[in-house]
């Protein structure tokens, strides 16, 4: 299959070609990629590419699995709505 | 290792002091920082552009930066999008005092070329229709302020200096710069010793502790700023809308997700980057009392960053009499991002001994030398 056609991460749309030719750059940690092509700032939060870029970077780099560190956990949990946080306060005075 | 100049952080400022440096004919220039490209402020920042600000020095500061910015992407010769937009900052005010405030201020950035606008709040609907108008007094508008991409333009700067010949490492921290007989003579990192006479202290929230290595007191302290970022929709909000009073900065980026910020006047002082529940529940009153429809957006990824404050809110951009060969480039109190292009200028005339494009009296670290700080920023978030 064409690497075109491949998405890494779909909340961002990125494509394999687009990953592996930043790699190819020279940004090879997810932090980097993260910073320039969105992947794991999407609404999944990177649950979807994370591994799979965590693989790619393993055979790019000749590196063991787990010891490729990928993107920084941060909440929310799930996506909430700004006026949902706005009602929970209400509710709770 | 040998160095012509070391430059201690990687971040906005840093990468444009080395650019600047390189691009006058410096050879040998060395560049450490302790994360990934934009791992720290620069990364974590509101990525707005504005001009409206109080004092002189912000104004022309953000002003020439401004300038540089709209050249940016031929001038750096990236090949990805910096994402240069320029579709205003609207500053609301909520009080009389703010009203009387920022007429003093538009005059002022009228009078260094700065084109912002003071409006009535039926003329600031016009430009964000989803205002509560019900507290708002009156606004400024400065349509040629804007967003730029902390990401993209930091790694534009760093590929250009490259280019230029500066070397980077990443995830490398020095831990030591030895002085001796008043004359700095290496810096020590994790993995090299760098001989070098000079070394610029762009270290962001941890410039005060770059200043202890050489026993220069910076009156500077860091403090962690809270963001959040909400689901990307189509484009509904052109400006940034910022409020000094409600204490909230909100803006629609390009890729369609609205960030946004405020100050915790309890926060702490020091170096945690954490999230807080807090945080959540302040942004969001705040951003829905004075932008309701963006109640129905989730959000969905919330951090924080150091600010790194100075007495008067304004950057130290300087050398230091008290030890020759060290530079300093911080304090930039949550701004350094925007005011970068002048920051690397300034910085390589200084240390280059050339004349400065603009007057950097009040930008040295002397300036807190017996001062009151009387001419302090007040349109800080």
């Amino acid at each position: 299959m064409n690497k075109k056609d491949v998405i890494i991460c779909r909340c961002e749309d990125v494509t394999l070609e687009e990953l592996h030719n930043l790699m190819k750059e020279g940004y090879t940690s997810f932090e980097e990629i993260k910073r320039i092509l969105r992947v794991g700032m999407g609404s999944c939060q990177g649950n979807t590419c994370g591994q799979l870029i965590q693989r790619e970077l393993a055979n790019f780099t000749n590196t063991p699995i787990n010891k490729v560190v990928t993107h920084k956990v941060r909440p929310l949990f799930a996506g909430v709505k700004l006026k949902s946080i706005v009602k929970a306060l209400d509710d709770e005075s | 290792m040998k160095a012509n100049i070391v430059i201690v952080g990687a971040g906005i400022s840093g990468v444009s002091i080395a650019y600047n440096l390189a691009k006058k004919g410096v050879k040998d220039i060395v560049v450490f920082d302790d994360n990934y490209l934009s791992g720290g402020a620069t990364g974590r920042c509101g990525a707005g552009i504005r001009q409206q600000w109080g004092t002189k020095n912000n104004c022309i500061l953000a002003k020439k930066s401004v300038e540089f910015f709209e050249i940016a992407q031929e001038e750096l010769q990236y090949p990805r999008d910096i994402e240069f937009k320029q579709e205003g900052y609207l500053v609301i005010a909520t009080t009389k005092e703010e009203d009387l405030q920022f007429v003093k201020n538009v005059k002022l950035q009228n009078s260094l070329g700065i084109p912002a606008v003071v409006l009535t709040p039926k003329e600031a609907a016009k430009i964000v229709p989803h205002l509560n108008l019900d507290i708002v007094t009156s606004a400024t508008f400065c349509p040629t302020d804007g967003h730029l991409n902390p990401f993209t333009v930091t790694d534009a700067y760093y590929l250009a200096a490259k280019r230029l010949g500066v070397k980077f490492f990443y995830q490398e921290k020095v831990l030591n710069i030895i002085v001796k007989d008043n004359k700095i003579i290496k810096v020590i990192t994790e993995n090299y010793e760098v001989i070098t006479n000079k070394v610029v202290n762009a270290a962001g929230g941890y410039s005060k502790e770059i200043g202890d290595m050489v026993g220069i007191d910076i009156p500077v302290y860091s403090e962690n700023h809270e963001i959040l970022v909400t689901e990307p929709i189509e484009k509904i909000q052109g400006p940034m809308v910022i409020s000094f009073s409600l204490n909230i900065y909100c803006q629609q980026v390009p890729h369609g997700s609205f960030i946004m910020g405020r100050s915790d006047p309890n926060m702490p002082q020091g170096y945690n980057v954490d999230a807080s529940w807090h945080f959540l529940d302040e942004m969001a009153k705040t951003a829905v009392n004075l932008l309701p429809p963006i109640g129905d957006l989730r959000v969905i990824r919330q951090w924080g960053g150091l600010y790194n404050l100075s007495p008067d809110r304004q950057p130290i951009i300087s050398d230091v009499k008290e030890l020759p060969g060290f530079y300093l480039a911080c304090g930039f109190s949550g701004h350094g991002f925007m005011f970068a292009p002048m920051t690397g200028l300034l910085l390589s005339e200084i240390i280059l001994g050339e004349k400065t494009t603009v007057d950097t009296t009040d930008l040295h670290i002397d300036r807190f030398k017996n001062s009151d700080f009387k001419d302090y920023e007040k349109s800080v978030v």
